[in-house]
């Protein structure tokens, strides 16, 4: 099932500080909106447990002194061929076609666990209160709310980055900023290997070299050195001919 | 994976229970074909059926208590086009239907002859629904083993084998019972099943030892790596995102040592199939209700190891607190 519409986020990992503005942004607004609630349990305690829509790892790669740190923003990645939405029992996990978003119906849902089996990112997470599995809605009741601002109609975390490392957008559309961004700045997916063909992508890590060879670093034939001696020629040269 | 209790209880229990029908069918078909006129009593298959039907209830109420909301359960019978689990809630019913119709036409002596044959023998009524039965308890086991077969992101258990053990092992384990069941009524069938028990037990014990020398020699298909898409070659997690627990890393660990787990496959190697070999071979009625016993505590161990050996893929995403 191809959707014509397929709604996403694209998370550039060169940009992403780690600094969680995503992640609280998340649960702010979710907690208390359609998606919600999303509880805690035992919040300020020893072991605190609790559902987020969305985590920020932390990985370090490559070896001492070469490492280099990367922020992974994680959440559901709405996938084209979802492998969460067929295994439920109740059709409570369904994917809009509407608009590609992989959604939870509460009213349907059992608690059987059995999609966040079939989820390889464990992008879902239960809420033992209500006794239903939760995820990221794409911050369904946000994105569509006409009585936003149309530039305030984004997920909560796009709106909360400060760095401007979180597109959202339609991902089949190839005019929209998501795409273009995936196009030009080598966007891919998370374990491909999954078949799940997720419609989140990832801007790689990106370092800019400049190649400059030392001999591009002085000019030959700088015209603002005059006092340097002129290049003698056998003949007549084009100069020549022209300073007449 | 962590174990989940009412799943394994689920599983051993309705594995028992189909076993079970499926041994009172294959011992009144022994019966049918093979002797002279030699038959067990309506009464005998009407109350193995019975005690099929309690295993399979409970195995069915242990279900209820793995759902977070029990009340909406019907709505699981509802995607069985797609989902193996949607299948088994559906025939889990459909068996202890069947259990029921056997037992009761056993019970009320509804046995016309169906069809004659030409050496005299005939299909009868309790037979050909007997085979009816026989049918839905290997729809039943293939449908539980897809559950956990049909997962690819744990490759321990996405092999046939764990179709083929869940199987095995729920035949095992029904005949031990049915014999100990045949011995007490002083049934004819009682070499039957405890030699088909034996059988089934040491194939059970092949399939398993086979899926333990597999699951020690996997190879993860997915690393960090992919995970990330970062293209290094060594890559290390310094925070998961939280100092806490979450869903993903309680539902997903089983949080025992490793000690625990290899004490756990000796011990449901011997529980679970030596034990109850060694029983069965001796025979008396008290050691096969015995073998049963042991047989059942062996087959929850080896489903709690079932569990714990179970490496999902989103675990790579979950190494390191802070």
């Amino acid at each position: 099932m191809a959707n014509e519409k397929q709604l996403a986020l694209v998370i550039d990992l060169n940009v992403c500080v780690g600094c969680h503005a995503c992640v609280t942004s998340c649960k702010e607004w979710n907690t208390s909106g359609w998606a919600g609630p999303m509880p805690d349990q035992d919040p300020y305690g020893k072991d605190p447990n609790g559902v987020f829509f969305n985590r920020v790892q932390t990985f370090e790669c490559g070896t001492f002194p070469n490492t280099e740190t990367v922020h992974f923003p994680k959440s559901c990645l709405h996938c084209e061929d979802p492998p969460c939405v067929p295994v439920c029992p109740t059709g409570a996990s369904y994917k809009r076609e509407s608009d590609g978003i992989v959604l939870v119906d509460y009213d349907k849902c059992i608690g059987c666990k059995y999609c966040s089996w079939n989820c390889p990112y464990g992008a879902r997470e239960f809420d033992e209160i209500s006794g239903v599995m939760k995820k990221c809605t794409l911050c369904v009741d946000r994105i569509y709310d006409e009585t936003l601002p149309a530039d305030r109609r984004k997920p909560a975390c796009v709106l909360a980055c400060p760095s401007s490392a979180r597109l959202f957008g339609d991902v089949k559309d190839p005019d929209s900023e998501v795409s273009k961004a995936i196009r030009d700045n080598g966007g891919y997916q998370l374990l491909p290997e999954a078949g799940t063909n997720p419609a989140n992508h990832y801007l790689p890590r990106r370092k800019i070299n400049a190649n400059v060879h030392e001999d591009q670093l002085a000019r030959a034939d700088n015209p603002l050195s005059r006092e340097a001696e002129p290049p003698k020629f056998g003949g007549p040269t084009i100069d020549d001919a022209s300073q007449w | 994976m962590r174990p989940a209790f009412s799943v394994l209880f689920l599983t051993t229990l309705i594995g028992a229970g189909q076993g079970l029908l499926v041994a009172l069918v294959a011992g009144q078909l022994f019966l049918v074909v093979g002797s002279g006129g030699i038959t067990e009593s309506g009464g005998f298959y009407a109350v193995g059926s019975a005690l099929a039907l309690v295993l399979l209830a409970l195995g069915l109420l242990a279900s209820f208590f793995h759902l977070a909301n029990p009340q909406r359960a019907w709505r699981a019978a509802t995607q069985w086009r797609t989902s193996w689990l949607s299948r088994e809630v559906i025939a889990l019913p459909a068996v202890m239907g069947m259990a029921v119709l056997y037992g009761g036409l056993h019970w009320l002596g509804w046995d016309m002859a169906l069809m004659h044959f030409a050496n005299g023998k005939s299909l009868d009524l309790t037979m050909a629904v007997g085979f009816v039965t026989v049918l839905a308890c290997f729809a039943l086991f293939l449908c539980t083993g897809m559950i956990y077969a049909c997962v690819k992101f744990i490759r321990e258990w996405a092999s046939v084998w764990t179709v083929i053990n869940y199987t095995l092992m729920g035949l095992a384990s029904g005949f031990i019972l049915a014999a100990a069941f045949a011995a007490s009524s002083g049934a004819v069938v009682t070499g039957l099943f405890s030699g088909t028990a034996l059988v089934l037990i040491i194939a059970a014990l092949f399939g398993r030892a086979y899926s333990l020398w597999r699951n020690a020699r996997i190879r993860p298909v997915s690393t960090l790596k992919g995970a990330i898409g970062a293209p290094h070659q060594n890559i290390r997690q310094v925070s998961q995102g939280f100092g806490g627990k979450s869903f993903n890393t309680t539902e997903f660990f089983h949080g025992a040592s490793a000690d625990t787990v290899r004490m756990l496959v000796v011990f449901f190697i011997a529980a679970g199939f030596i034990a109850p070999a060694a029983l069965v071979l001796m025979g008396a009625t008290a050691l096969l209700w015995l073998a049963f016993a042991i047989q059942y505590v062996g087959l929850l161990a080896e489903r709690w190891v079932f569990f714990a050996h179970g490496n999902h893929v989103q675990n790579l995403y979950y190494q390191r607190k802070a």
